[in-house]
């Protein structure tokens, strides 16, 4: 059966499933933001606690770890017996899968500000909670920053198998291309997706630049 | 102002770097610690704002158990300097100094003076640096700022640990110069750590020198020079540096004990005589306490001896004199509008102790290339 060179068979497809596609980005982007969103928040505080209680370091790190050493896509149809399908369990795997960067990051971010700056801080009378908001995640900020957009990029990518699972996103296109044989579905689903993960890539690091304090860019 | 009262710092592990520690560090007073690294000199300083909680003993501020109190409100009423400066990068200059008067809840007209205040204070231009980030600063400048931030608040009590030890010696020499002129005018009471003895002997009103966790010493740059109490205190300090510093060596080592003395009474002829048999152009004359009248010199004797009954008709004022608390500087300085090359020194009660001579002078300083030609030779 003859369909047409590839790009033929893209520029068709496109008209055909121009309203899915754009379905499908948006499902995609809500995937990853709600996913890395809820990461972001405990990965951050998870890396700040395991920097203040260093007994924490080993376990946490460790789980996280063990976490990204499961296969992505195991991790999700893990996910179905305790939550079912859709979009419930992907957001979850999509979190715990992101964790580890983040968490890393802001230990790492944390615990490598400079001694003597945390030295003359305290020494100053900065309480804890000072030192912590005023000192070290700013100091740290570039360093979680990276990690944020380390997970954000694998997490766009992770997000395509979440359509295994059924929730949807640019994953149907392509697993809808590789089971029909069709090149062209495949790149639909996975040229957006990579674009996706440049364009947020992007913008984190505009907003890494914006918001990193002035006196570090000197 | 500080009062150390058998203070000691025991770790789990059962090592102690700090030993029973007593002493006392009075309002307005510059007071050093110094000994080798591990002695636990910084140990002690950071035990006083409390960044390492003693385990035993007392520690009084201003009065006031510091164990009992806030350790955040503690440390704000205590300026503190670090070698490594410590100033945030992510802050300007500006907003490094006025980090203290903020957290103590300053208005920002007051806390906006006082920045510039002390930018003049520590010369640096308020016009120039408030709005620069440390990174934009050189070593030296970075911590004239530390040391603005340390008093922006105005502490009584300011922290020092080696707060000087990371700069170049030039810069290092002009700040502990600048340092010294502040401290004149404002009269902080400061405690001070370092490992070297000349900075320890510029700055220190009192130096204490600690080893092994105690205190060897505690003394003026002088009783420490002059009188070290212990044979590691004598090391650490190096016989030749009290030669190199003859303000920090009393007169009393640069005279002569016995000077050739007479009362006024004598006649020239005897004078002349007992000059003949010290070997001395000069004799101070005394009376019987031992009280110093004034100078006979053989040159005027000669030329008077037979007009005059006694040695008492042409005596000349002894011009300088010097106390015994003068120091060998002193004697230096002042030999030369001496007119008869003599110096009379007398005790409080102007009573004759001895007497520095161009020649004594010379003995004793030159005894310093002996010993170094000694030292190399062992």
């Amino acid at each position: 059966m003859n369909r047409g060179s590839l790009w033929e068979q893209i520029v068709q497809q496109l008209l055909m499933r121009s309203s899915e596609l754009g379905l499908a980005i948006i499902q995609h982007i809500k995937l990853v933001a709600i996913s890395m969103g809820i990461a972001v928040v405990i990965g951050v505080t998870l890396g700040i606690a395991v920097s203040r209680i260093r007994k924490l370091e080993g376990p946490v790190l460790g789980t996280a770890s063990t976490l990204h050493t499961i296969p992505s896509l195991a991790l999700l149809g893990f996910m179905i017996p305790f939550f079912g399908i859709g979009e419930l369990p992907s957001i979850i795997a999509l979190f715990l899968y992101s964790l580890l960067p983040i968490i890393r990051n802001t230990f790492t971010g944390i615990v490598n500000v400079d001694k003597s700056v945390i030295e003359a801080a305290s020494g100053m009378g900065m309480t804890d909670m000072q030192i912590l908001f005023r000192i070290q995640l700013p100091l740290a900020f570039s360093v979680i920053m990276a990690g944020i957009r380390t997970s954000a990029v694998i997490n766009v990518g992770t997000a395509t198998l979440a359509a295994f699972i059924g929730a949807g996103g640019l994953g149907d296109f392509i697993f809808l291309g590789i089971s029909r044989s069709m090149d062209a579905l495949v790149l639909i689903g996975a040229v957006p997706a990579a674009l996706l993960a440049l364009v947020i890539d992007f913008l984190l690091g505009r907003l890494e630049r914006t918001v990193t304090p002035k006196g570090l860019k000197i | 102002m500080v009062v150390f009262d058998n203070v000691s710092k025991t770790y789990k592990n059962g090592f102690q770097p700090v030993k029973s520690l007593s002493f006392r560090v009075n309002r307005g007073e510059f007071m050093v610690l110094i000994g080798p690294s591990g002695c636990g000199k910084t140990t002690t300083l950071k035990m006083i704002n409390r960044l390492i909680p003693h385990t035993s003993g007392t520690i009084t501020v201003d009065g006031n158990d510091i164990a009992k109190q806030n350790p955040v409100d503690l440390r704000r009423n205590i300026g503190y300097v670090i070698q490594q400066i410590g100033l945030f990068p992510h802050y300007t200059i500006e907003e490094n100094i006025a980090l203290v008067p903020a957290l103590k809840g300053w208005d920002r007209q007051r806390i906006r003076r006082r920045v510039e205040e002390l930018l003049h204070l520590v010369g640096l231009d308020p016009a120039v640096f408030a709005r620069r980030y440390p990174k934009e600063l050189s070593g030296g400048q970075q911590q004239r700022v530390g040391v603005a931030r340390a008093m922006a608040a105005d502490p009584e009590l300011i922290l020092m640990d080696e707060p000087f030890g990371a700069l170049d010696p030039i810069t290092r020499e002009q700040l502990q110069d600048e340092f010294l002129r502040l401290q004149r005018d404002l009269r902080k009471t400061v405690v001070f750590v370092t490992h070297d003895m000349d900075e320890a002997i510029r700055l220190g009103d009192r130096i204490a020198v600690m080893k092994d966790g105690e205190l060897l010493q505690l003394d003026s740059p002088e009783q420490l020079l002059t009188n070290p109490v212990h044979g590691f205190v004598e090391q650490f300090i190096g016989k030749n540096r009290i030669y190199q510093n003859p303000e920090l060596l009393p007169v009393a080592e640069v005279m002569r004990s016995d000077p050739a003395t007479i009362y006024p009474h004598r006649s020239p002829e005897r004078a002349i005589t007992h000059m003949r048999q010290r070997r001395t152009d000069t004799l101070l004359c005394v009376d019987e306490q031992n009280r110093l009248l004034g100078i006979v010199s053989a040159y005027d004797l000669q030329g008077e001896a037979r007009r005059i009954q006694s040695v008492g008709e042409m005596l000349h004022p002894a011009e300088p004199v010097l106390p015994l608390s003068a120091t060998a500087k002193d004697a230096l300085v002042r030999i030369a509008e001496s007119r008869f090359g003599v110096i009379p020194v007398v005790d409080d009660h102007g009573k004759l102790s001895g007497v520095v001579t161009r020649g004594s002078l010379i003995s004793v300083l030159a005894g310093r290339w002996k010993e170094d030609k000694a030292e190399v030779g062992s």
